[in-house]
């Protein structure tokens, strides 16, 4: 019978599946999902954010029809999942517009949203206009830290109640909880949290350190031990509460022993786009100084950009690498980490993510690490479109 | 709200798929796809022939009957196997049930 069902009936769950069971991956076909960075503006000024330090002004956003006109494209090429990201997405007045037409387009549609600039109402009319997915991030579990890290008062509670207007409106709700030396201890609370607000995901992210993050790596750098208390506690709520919460994971890498295989590899799986319309392998690709990025207002197509602009295949594939990677039997597996943290960290993205024990930083860059996790200093530099504020010596 | 969560399936139940999980054909690649949050799925042929049929009104045990007179196969079979396949989807959260009318 099992000829006739087939075996496995359905294909385990990540967005690259569906490349790995083809043959799509190797002639780099088109990703599955786009995150659409579609402002930088966000009234939040979390520390952690995963924009660049130089942000893009409003002025060089692309217009209402520039998006219209990126969206139609993607889903005519392939593309079957879209994120409304940012900074904070609902900045933007013509979101629904966006929305609709992206749904019109055929594409499942996801709002990655800090949530303090919706009312009931404009929640009402994105789900009309089609939206499948909500992703609210919280910064804690109670608004004195949750509002201290966002720098932002009144946030915690606003997210708390446009979660409630999420599942009100039948939308699914995905928990975000981007974690820190300074906020690991509510994980517990956290979890709990997504269950009361009816949450079907929890997304349990530790801070990535570049661009904003690698500046306040000091204040929110975890402990080893904190680490392994939070991954045991993500495995045993995830056992705990199967087929009604899903718990992503995802780790910081400084810990680690082998580096993390970013973005599925550098132009394999994964482009986003800026504000500006800037056709990017990753979010944080712009802080490698020294790599052009096409726009998708020049004269050239997306599905072109992504297959054949120098950007993209710089660091595709392995012929880019150096020792150690270049003879290391890892290679195909985790493509030598992340470029960016390489370029952050040795300034050299063809060089081996640090984050590597084969890599000759490894060693360094993991006792500052743990030096920076003792605690000295706890202050934030809160992100702006002025290069950072100081946080005041008794908080914000 | 939402249908319930955490649900077990059996013969009587009525599933449907939730409104975030979407059924589709891709054109591109060719094959039938299931739209999540942060994820793709790929159904194999008989799961989409299953979740097509998953239309919150018949059951399971209806579905079971179709697939076994279209495919000339015994019944029990058939339903162990389409009960295996959407319970492992209802434990990824993507699979709802049709809720009681209330008259």
């Amino acid at each position: 019978m099992s000829e006739v069902l087939g075996n496995p009936p359905i294909a385990s769950d990540s967005l690259a599946v569906l490349e790995k069971q083809r043959s799509t991956a190797e002639t780099f076909g088109i990703p599955l999902a786009v995150l659409l960075e579609i402002t930088h503006r966000c009234p939040l000024q979390c520390p952690y954010c995963s924009n660049p330090v130089e942000l893009d002004r409003s002025g060089k956003e692309l217009t209402t029809e520039e998006w219209k006109k990126v969206l139609s494209e993607l889903a005519e090429i392939g593309v079957l999942q879209v994120h409304f990201s940012g900074g904070e997405p609902t900045a933007r007045k013509d979101l629904v517009e966006l929305v609709k037409h992206a749904s019109d387009a055929g594409l499942y549609t996801n709002l990655i949203t800090s949530a303090v600039l919706l009312t009931r109402e404009k929640l009402g009319e994105l789900a009309d206009a089609g939206l499948c997915h909500v992703q609210i991030s919280f910064q804690g579990v109670e608004e004195g830290l949750a509002d201290r890290v966002a720098g932002y008062k009144g946030g915690h509670r606003k997210k708390l109640e446009v979660a409630k207007w999420t599942r009100e409106l039948d939308l699914p709700l995905t928990v975000n909880a981007v974690m820190h030396r300074q906020n690991l201890h509510q994980l517990p609370d956290i979890i709990q949290m997504s269950l009361d607000l009816d949450a079907d995901r929890l997304e349990v992210a530790n801070v990535q350190y570049y661009g904003w993050a690698l500046k306040n790596r000091a204040a929110l750098m975890p402990t080893v031990a904190q680490l392994e208390e939070c991954t045991r506690l993500v495995e045993d709520a995830r056992e705990a509460h199967k087929g009604r919460l899903t718990i992503d994971y995802v780790v910081p890498d400084y810990y680690a022993l082998r580096p993390k295989k970013c973005m599925g590899g550098w132009g394999r799986q994964f482009f986003n786009i800026s504000p500006a319309g800037k056709v990017l392998p990753c979010h944080a690709a712009e802080s490698i100084t020294g790599l052009e990025f096409e726009s998708v207002r020049s004269n050239h197509s997306i599905a072109w950009i992504w297959q054949n602009s120098e950007a993209f295949n710089r660091y595709r594939g392995t012929g880019w690498m150096k020792e150690p990677c270049k003879t290391c039997e890892f290679r195909e597996i985790d493509f030598g980490g992340c470029r960016c943290q390489a370029f952050a960290l040795t300034g050299d993205a063809a060089n081996t993510d640090p984050a590597c024990a084969l890599s000759p930083l490894h060693e360094t860059i993991f006792k500052q690490a743990e030096r920076e996790a003792e605690g000295e200093t706890s202050r934030f530099l809160y992100r702006n479109f002025a290069g950072g504020t100081l946080e005041s010596e008794n908080g914000a | 709200m939402a249908g319930p969560r955490n649900i077990s399936v059996s013969e009587a139940s009525r599933p449907v798929l939730p409104r975030h999980a979407k059924l589709k054909y891709d054109e591109t690649r060719q094959v039938w796809v299931i739209l999540a949050p942060e994820r793709v799925l790929a159904p194999d042929e008989i799961a989409v022939e299953v979740l097509q049929l998953c239309n919150g009104e018949r059951n399971v045990g209806d579905v079971a009957d179709q697939l076994a007179a279209k495919y000339a196969a015994p019944r029990e079979a058939i339903l162990t196997d389409v009960i295996a396949m959407l319970q492992d989807l209802a434990d990824k959260g993507f699979l709802t049930e049709a809720r009681e009318k209330t008259s």
